[in-house]
């Protein structure tokens, strides 16, 4: 391991700017068919203590900025531009080696599938003492092991002194989840990144594993960032939502914003196709006709258009992400319809929001 | 684990049975290799033959001469038809050659089959890679008889640096070592360039599982990722590929090898069974040959259920 000077230990978030702060972050792919933005200038900052969800399809480019927030997307293939600041201290241009250090340390991040996250052939005990090690190499085992259970004690973990030694096929999926958070936590990182932590599991163990990260997120002030495409998850835990289509982020704004005043039709779209027990039971869950666009193909102007029956002709140019409400600049999306037409259209039925046909 | 390995030597046993069998009927129902012809010798009277196959137990039948044959193969008293050697004394001696032979090899192709591998896997689409690949390519491309022939006119006639041949036994280990080095050289450059070719296609798989973004994610260094979780994890097809390697070779398989460095080993020994068609001892190199696949089986599965702890042996896991 290369040994890197001693850099200032930073403020954390309290003092100056956000914990992290996103700014213009752009990621590119050289395929073989060509050259794929998958994330293409994404703005975000992160308090202490906050949880912000990224939500949106598969391929809307949600997982690659969280993965290349801690560097895992480099390679010779991928190019990264903008800027990731962790308390002020820049990520994109730092070396392999230094941005080691703040992974698993500072940032943290787990995964969908539990069940092939971890390595197979080592106890989980073994990994969470690995993970420590790698930061603090003068840790013993014996105290590796010791901290290994308290923290799989922390995240509910029945029994752990025993199940440290387990393998992790030994455990269900939701008991691997929480091994993985219990990972996570292991060198008190001041940001959480759960990529789809929940997709994996059953809506009971959902429930258990979103509170626990809740129950974290309060009780350590741990930042969170949770990404996901299930609009319920987000409605259980976030404090701000980034709604993100085709690599762009098409709206932002907090929970309440985003779910009782949604201004962008790709948000009303993703509603539109909740369940809800307040409402009567529809025949069939509306959906978002149409598919997602190619990431290498993308429609000109705004990138939801093709699937979009509010189309109209300005469409054709790119919308930006702006205040478009006078009252609350915070709360910004990419549609070219006025507010009162946002407002209208929205309502397909009375107190229901979606993205049917006008009619 | 017990009563796994239980069922599998009982399953050995009667895979050997079953090869034994096979092997004492072929011989029985080829007609050119009338044994008591062969022994009483090209011009014998029709009267001679007969005392042959009288004294020799052919004109009982073949379940009896099954029985005969085994049992003297197994007591150690199996002859030769042709030399009248004791066949078990000649593969016993033949061991230690062939033992030598097999082992070195191994650790030679071994060590250069997962290093290349590891560093082509590492530097996939490199230049380390791609040269790595030619090399391995040329060593899987090259007949094991072709390289040896070369080497040994090379370097025992052309540069006399090593000597000619034979196996030198061990009690005098620098010619032992000297005289090993080339058929060593000879047997392990095929499977190195095959192991390295195994190995790197196995890592690249291992390499896109997510437990190996995990590792990366937890700020693993590199090299701790490699070999921590990609190396350990994309070990198991070469451990297999090894078992049944390894198996076949030091049960009596390097027979070109031992062929052309004239190494006294149990590959020579069938080569030469196989030559004069003499039923005993191919009966008994096949046996042994069998043995060793069959024990090396085994072992390969007992060495799985230590590299990956998802596979527990038998129906009791303890």
């Amino acid at each position: 391991m290369s040994v890197t000077p001693e850099t200032q230990p930073a403020p954390t978030g309290q003092g100056g700017g956000p914990l992290l702060e996103v700014a213009g972050l752009r990621v590119g792919f050289a395929t073989e068919d060509g050259r794929v933005q998958a994330v293409d200038g994404v703005d975000f900052e992160l308090e202490p203590g906050e949880v912000l969800a990224i939500v949106g399809e598969s391929g809307s480019g949600k997982s690659v900025t969280a993965q290349t927030i801690i560097g895992l997307t480099r390679g010779p293939n991928s190019r990264i531009e903008g800027s990731v600041k962790l308390n002020g201290e820049e990520l994109t241009t730092q070396s392999e080696s230094q941005l080691q250090r703040v992974r698993g340390s500072k940032i943290a991040m787990i995964f969908q599938d539990p069940m092939t996250s971890m390595n197979p052939v080592y106890t989980i005990g073994k990994q969470i003492i690995e993970a420590i090690k790698a930061h603090d190499r003068s840790v013993s085992k014996k105290d590796g092991r010791a901290r290994a259970i308290e923290l799989l004690d922390a995240v509910g973990i029945p029994d752990a002194d025993r199940r440290v030694d387990n393998y992790p096929h030994e455990f269900s999926g939701g008991m691997r989840q929480r091994a993985m958070i219990a990972m996570g936590l292991a060198l008190e990182p001041s940001v959480l990144i759960a990529d789809e932590p929940t997709t994996a599991l059953d809506v009971t163990i959902q429930a258990q594993i979103l509170d626990l990260i809740q129950d974290l997120n309060k009780s350590r002030g741990l930042a969170t960032i949770l990404i996901t495409h299930d609009l319920g998850v987000v409605a259980e835990v976030a404090d701000r939502v980034l709604v993100m289509y085709g690599g762009k982020v098409v709206e932002r704004g907090t929970l309440d914003e985003i779910f009782y005043d949604p201004q962008h039709p790709y948000t009303w779209g993703l509603l539109g196709s909740l369940t809800r027990l307040d409402q009567p039971r529809p025949h069939r869950l509306p959906q978002i006709s149409g598919a997602p666009p190619s990431l290498l193909d993308l429609p000109r102007g705004c990138a939801f258009r093709p699937r979009c029956p509010h189309e109209f002709p300005k469409c054709v140019e790119v919308p930006g992400l702006e205040a478009r409400l006078p009252e609350n600049p915070d709360h910004r999306d990419r549609c070219w319809l006025t507010p009162e037409q946002k407002k209208t259209l929205r309502e397909v039925e009375p107190g229901r929001i979606g993205l049917e046909e006008p009619r | 684990m017990l009563r796994f390995l239980i069922r599998r030597i009982l399953g050995a046993i009667a895979v050997l049975f079953a090869i034994s069998v096979l092997v004492f009927l072929i011989f029985n129902v080829v007609p050119a290799t009338n044994p008591a012809q062969r022994i009483a010798g090209k011009n014998a009277t029709p009267q001679l033959i007969e005392n042959v196959e009288k004294e020799w137990g052919f004109d009982k039948s073949l379940p009896a001469q099954y029985w005969t044959q085994m049992k003297l193969i197994f007591t150690g008293k199996v002859q030769s038809y042709q030399s009248h050697i004791n066949i078990d004394k000649r593969i016993a001696e033949g061991i230690p050659a062939t033992a030598s032979l097999c082992i070195g090899a191994a650790i030679i192709w071994l060590a250069f089959g997962i290093v290349f591998g590891y560093f082509s896997a590492v530097r996939a689409g490199g230049f380390t890679d791609k040269a790595l690949t030619v090399l391995a390519l040329v060593g899987i491309s090259m007949p094991v008889f072709w390289l040896a022939s070369l080497m040994l006119y090379y370097f025992t006639y052309k540069i006399e640096i090593f000597p000619a041949s034979n196996y030198v036994s061990l009690s005098n280990p620098w010619q032992w070592f000297t005289h090993l080095v080339l058929p060593w050289i000879s047997l392990a450059v095929l499977y190195a360039g095959f192991y390295s070719r195994v190995l790197r296609s196995s890592m690249l798989d291992v390499m896109n599982e997510d437990y190996v973004r995990t590792a990366r994610a937890k700020g693993l260094s590199q090299r701790r990722v490699m070999t921590r979780h990609v190396l350990r994890n994309s070990l198991i097809p070469v451990i297999t590929l090894f078992g049944l390697d390894f198996g076949v070779l030091i049960g009596g398989g390097a027979i070109v090898t031992e062929t052309l460095f004239n190494i006294e080993g149990v590959g020579l020994f069938t080569s030469e069974a196989l030559k004069q068609q003499d039923f005993p001892s191919i009966m008994a190199v096949t046996l042994f040959g069998a043995f060793f696949i069959v024990l090396f089986n085994i072992l390969v599965d007992v060495a799985y259920a230590y590299l990956d702890p998802r596979i527990r042996l038998g129906a009791s896991a303890t």
